[in-house]
């Protein structure tokens, strides 16, 4: 260990520090000043941002710089994806406050909770050794699973955690079990190492294989691919929304930087074998999420389909194993995570009273009683579908270009079938809030802050709509 | 080769000769007046026999929840303390880290009267 370690990993160093000290800042807090938290909160993840940012020199011109005898990584691919996760969790924080509040929820464990996680994430983005990466999935999911238990007396979020923390559990194993495969097969936990060995000895080798296949299910475990979704739509049911938010974004983007850490950069030789298993899961996810979302008449769980369906578009980038498909999917998820936020934050935004928004229903007539957010819910919407101009449609663009690249016609055409059904039920939403009669008609506002963040991120898609340049440019030069 | 097991063995003799000599010194010299209640295997102050499906006192699980917390503790400062003057600086900086983390969550449990039994 020495200074220039320390510096690789200061971002995550500066987050624990603070994390850490919140937690004792909290007990000299009195209730009233509750707010201080929040804001400090706020604080740790702009100068997190600060930290991260200043360490990319030029964005294209990368190498990667290894730190803590080569098991932690600096590259502007961990840099990107950690600056939208701060992003994501500062969106988070400003549309929970008004949550909590009215959910009678507003400790600061809550925000504890989530920089642990963040931390998690962190880590996770940044690991290049098999220890690393299960340490920081911990983490991660061991703070996600409390956040989701926060209401201790929510019969449903109890259940929702108690179902998350099973099947997180299961899937840590299954990726304990692999790696332990793998390391088996090769001699190494480094991913650089594995990489090596498989180039060595070639792909031919049955304990490899099996270590690859248990990855595998580990990693569609974490993201929610089907046939490993049944804990998405109750965990995002009964999670409360924020919570919801937070377990649709953050922990995304880690998941796609720990697939690409354990496929592409430790098993990238076996690309011809698990390109096949994801092609499997991908497609499965896509038809699933998307049929299985049109039956839904709760918005939380119609959301939690559509996510099985986003996320199968991520692997559809990936299976390509080119550069472009890598970058196509780093795009797609961290636009998904951004598009998702915004569509929770309307929930959030929603719900009021200690009662969530979550039927369908419940946003009938949304034009009536606030049109702009109505606006900015019907944009995201929009984007999520994929309709053009918006976000949305350039992150499936590129992935179908990726994917079309490398001879899948087929399987582009599949995808783009299965967005087209999928795109009834964002419109459906759309068709509830402009074209039917509220039932109650009294009129909704939220804190001055809720409202500039939201609109910012509903905005935020659409102009990283029109001007989609820099962010795909900065996707694609990672890889 | 056989040899290398002579402490292993000489250390089941020795706890197999104290155990035996223990209970059959005690059985010998000790005054034995039983009751249902002496004679009852020992339970932790429950009934031994009953239905499982009883309701827990909730400080039992926090003696459980701190027991494992200090217990972890202990099973990862041991090996470091053995191999201490060969690790070096590092490991006892990431020692002296692991150390400040728990102190600063034991004052934060602490603190929010987590530790209070009543």
């Amino acid at each position: 260990m020495n200074w220039q370690d320390l510096q690789v990993a200061a971002p995550e160093i500066i987050v624990l520090l603070m994390a850490c000290g919140l937690l004792i800042l909290d007990l000299f807090v009195s209730e009233q000043r509750r707010g201080l938290i929040h804001l400090v909160s706020l604080l740790i993840l702009a100068l997190a941002a600060i930290i991260t940012l200043r360490g990319i020199p030029a964005i294209d011109a990368v190498t990667p710089v290894m730190a803590f005898g080569d098991t932690y990584v600096r590259d502007s691919m961990g840099d990107l994806l950690k600056v939208f996760a701060y992003l994501l969790m500062a969106m988070m924080l400003i549309y929970s406050r008004h949550y909590l509040r009215q959910f009678d929820m507003y400790r600061s464990e809550y925000y504890a909770l989530a920089l642990f996680a963040l931390l998690g994430a962190m880590v996770l983005i940044s690991a290049a050794s098999m220890i690393t990466i299960y340490l920081g999935l911990e983490l991660m999911s061991l703070s996600l699973y409390a956040m989701v238990a926060l209401k201790r007396d929510d019969k449903v979020a109890t259940e929702a955690a108690m179902k998350y923390f099973i099947l997180g559990s299961m899937a840590s194993g299954m990726l304990l079990y692999g790696m332990s495969m793998i390391y088996g097969a090769t001699g190494s936990l480094q991913i650089h190492e594995i990489s090596q060995a498989i180039a060595n000895q070639g792909s031919d080798n049955m304990i490899l294989l099996l270590g690859l296949v248990f990855t595998v299910v580990a990693l569609a475990f974490k993201f929610g691919l089907v046939p490993f979704h049944m804990w998405v739509p109750d965990v995002y049911q009964g999670a409360p929304a924020p919570v919801t938010l937070f377990i649709s974004s953050v922990p995304k983007l880690a998941a796609f930087a720990m697939t690409i850490r354990l496929l592409q950069d430790s098993l990238g030789g076996l690309h011809g074998d698990w390109q096949g298993m994801l092609l499997m899961v991908g497609v499965l996810s896509i038809a699933l999420g998307n049929l299985a979302a049109l039956a839904q008449s709760n918005i939380k769980r119609m959301l939690a389909y559509s996510t099985i369906a986003h996320m199968g578009f991520v692997m559809l980038g990936l299976l390509s194993g080119t550069p472009e498909g890598y970058g196509a999917s780093m795009f797609y998820v961290i636009t998904y995570a951004l598009m998702s936020a915004g569509a929770f934050g309307v929930v959030i935004f929603m719900s009021s009273k200690g009662i969530e928004a979550d039927n369908l229903d419940d946003y009938k007539g949304l034009n009536q009683r606030n049109p702009w957010f109505a606006a900015m819910f019907a944009l995201l919407l929009l984007s999520l579908a994929g309709v053009p101009v918006l976000v949305g449609f350039f992150a499936k663009w590129l992935v179908l270009q990726a994917v079309v690249n490398v001879g899948m016609t087929w399987l582009a055409l599949v995808a783009v079938i299965f967005s087209v059904i999928g795109a009834f039920y964002y419109l459906r939403v759309i068709k509830l809030m402009y074209f039917d009669k509220a039932d109650i008609e009294t009129p909704i506002s939220a804190p001055s802050d809720f409202r500039a963040v939201l609109t910012g991120n509903a905005l935020l898609v659409l102009v990283l709509g029109i001007f989609s340049g820099p962010l795909i440019a900065a996707c694609m030069a990672a890889f | 080769m056989l040899s290398e097991y002579w402490p292993v063995i000489i250390f089941l003799a020795i706890s197999v000769g104290l155990g035996t000599a223990l209970l059959v010194i005690g059985g010998l010299l000790g005054p034995s007046k039983p009751s249902v209640e002496k004679s009852s295997p020992y339970e932790c102050g429950f009934e031994p026999f009953a239905d499982a499906r009883m309701k827990f006192d909730v400080r039992f699980y926090l003696v459980a929840i701190l027991f494992i917390v200090f217990d972890l503790e202990i099973a990862f400062f041991i090996p470091w303390a053995v191999v201490m003057e060969d690790v070096g600086l590092t490991a006892f900086a990431a020692v002296v880290i692991f150390t400040l983390e728990l102190a600063i969550g034991l004052a934060y449990l602490w603190k929010k009267g987590a530790l209070e039994w009543e």
